[in-house]
């Protein structure tokens, strides 16, 4: 579904990707975690191509990601994204949010972008903030719109950009169920998180980046129980709990 | 009060001649401001060029001299308007170049995520300014393209250097009759302030009904 072929990527002389190589097969979670830094962020924005990566290729679904223009807006109708910061539209309401792609990009009628948008919303749970502004809304609450968002596109892969990040502790649980759903119906995902909760539950691969690179990757019991690099012992010796 | 009462008719197309160059002017320079203030931040580079040569040009001429140089040089090359069309041109490109300074502001405060949320659902540059960008945009900038809009008023009163009537140059052809400059000119500035506080009420209503919620 998705291919990264030695994707290399610099911010000025900053080298952020370094030959990264990655494979994802339909219906696969794929959970990227590593430290502040080390490029798992720009790795996913690179794949709709809100980064534009310096070297290396990327395949969706087996054909090569376009340059800008019209093309590369419906391979990115394909591709469901989930930011750090939510990024609902602030002059919409939680269901024009969600109606909108549906009916500017795949011309759905205003009468069938409702219905399906509603459904959307009551499946994430907060069919009933539908007529509110995305600010009328808790950080939990928006972050299931904007994935409710993401979803009305039929997206062929979804990827999450430290999705819990921006959220309260209380609320980042009634976003990861949503995921964790998502994942259990087969959707295609590529997610970065700082949840390892997460990536224990859902993830059938996990990779670990550091510096730019891919260091390691496995199941998610070869990596928590017995990571093979160092520097995949000593983050995780960081961040999972005494 | 006199020389007001005795040429109501007069004053009163003078009126009717600002409103209707202020009204069609406000228009036409909302729609140059858009259209340059988009042009200003494409990710072409010529295009930004011609924004910003345009903003340039403009806003750094003095609008009776463009006026005078649209009446006067133009008809040497054969081109003429109507005094009152000529007038409407001139002023409605000089205030859109204020117009797409003010509106390029407002672009530059809707937050980079978003236009980055409506690409990632698959929305061309252009959907994403209609629907998502320029809604914003403008809603955060009504107060200053008001204020805009009350220069704009003000500026009208310049047509007359070029032979429109509209309410100075009435108030002025009255005063060469009545010879009250006080009185007339006094009537025609509550005229204009009538005028002004009409622009801002409404600019002030329509920044609170279109406020968005944060």
């Amino acid at each position: 579904m998705v291919a990264v072929r030695q994707l290399n990527k610099w911010f000025g002389d900053h080298h952020v990707l370094k030959d990264v190589d990655l494979e994802v097969a339909a219906g696969e979670v794929v959970v990227v975690v590593g430290p502040s830094g080390s490029g798992k962020s720009t790795l996913c924005r690179c794949l709709n191509r809100l980064e534009v990566a310096g070297q290396g290729s990327i395949d969706i679904d087996g054909r090569p990601l376009p340059a800008e223009g019209r093309e590369l807006a419906r391979l990115r109708a394909d591709v469901g994204m989930v930011f750090q910061s939510f990024n609902l539209f602030g002059h919409r309401t939680v269901l024009e949010n969600v109606m909108l792609g549906p009916t500017k990009v795949r011309r759905m009628s205003k009468s069938e972008a409702r219905a399906e948008a509603l459904a959307l919303l009551d499946r994430v749970g907060i069919r009933d903030k539908a007529d509110n502004y995305p600010a009328e809304l808790s950080g939990g609450q928006q972050q299931r719109a904007a994935i409710a968002r993401a979803l009305a596109m039929h997206p062929k892969v979804m990827l999450f950009d430290e999705p819990t990040s921006a959220l309260d502790p209380e609320m980042v649980n009634e976003v990861l169920d949503v995921m964790v759903s998502l994942a259990a119906e087969g959707m295609t995902m590529i997610v970065v998180t700082h949840e390892m909760g997460f990536a224990r539950r859902a993830a059938d691969r996990v990779i670990f980046m550091d510096d730019g690179r891919i260091v390691e990757t496995g199941t998610p019991d070869e990596f928590f129980s017995a990571p093979r690099t160092e520097r995949a012992r000593d983050f995780l010796s960081k961040i999972l709990p005494h | 009060m006199n020389a007001l009462t005795g040429h109501l008719s007069e004053l009163g197309h003078g009126v009717v001649t600002t409103v209707e160059l202020t009204v069609v002017t406000t228009i036409a320079a909302l729609l140059i401001g858009i259209i340059v203030a988009i042009l200003r931040i494409t990710p072409v580079p010529m295009l930004r060029g011609i924004g910003l040569v345009y903003v340039e040009v403009l806003q750094n001429l003095p609008l009776l001299a463009l006026l005078v140089l649209f009446v006067f040089a133009l008809p040497q090359i054969g081109i003429t308007f109507p005094l009152f069309t000529s007038a409407a041109i001139v002023i409605a490109c000089y205030e859109g170049a204020y117009m797409a300074e003010a509106i390029r502001a407002g672009i530059n405060t809707v937050a980079v995520g978003q236009a980055e949320a409506a690409r990632a659902i698959g929305l061309t540059f252009s959907q994403s300014l209609r629907h998502v960008i320029l809604p914003q945009a403008l809603r955060a900038v009504i107060q200053p393209i008001g204020n805009i809009c009350i220069a704009l008023l003000m500026n009208t009163s310049l047509a007359a250097a070029v032979g429109v009537v509209e309410l100075t140059q009435a108030a002025n052809n009255v005063n060469l009759v009545e010879a009250q400059p006080i009185e007339v000119f006094t009537g025609a500035g509550i005229a204009y302030m009538l005028m002004a506080l009409i622009i801002g009420f409404t600019t002030g209503r329509l920044e609170r009904k279109l406020a968005i919620v944060r």
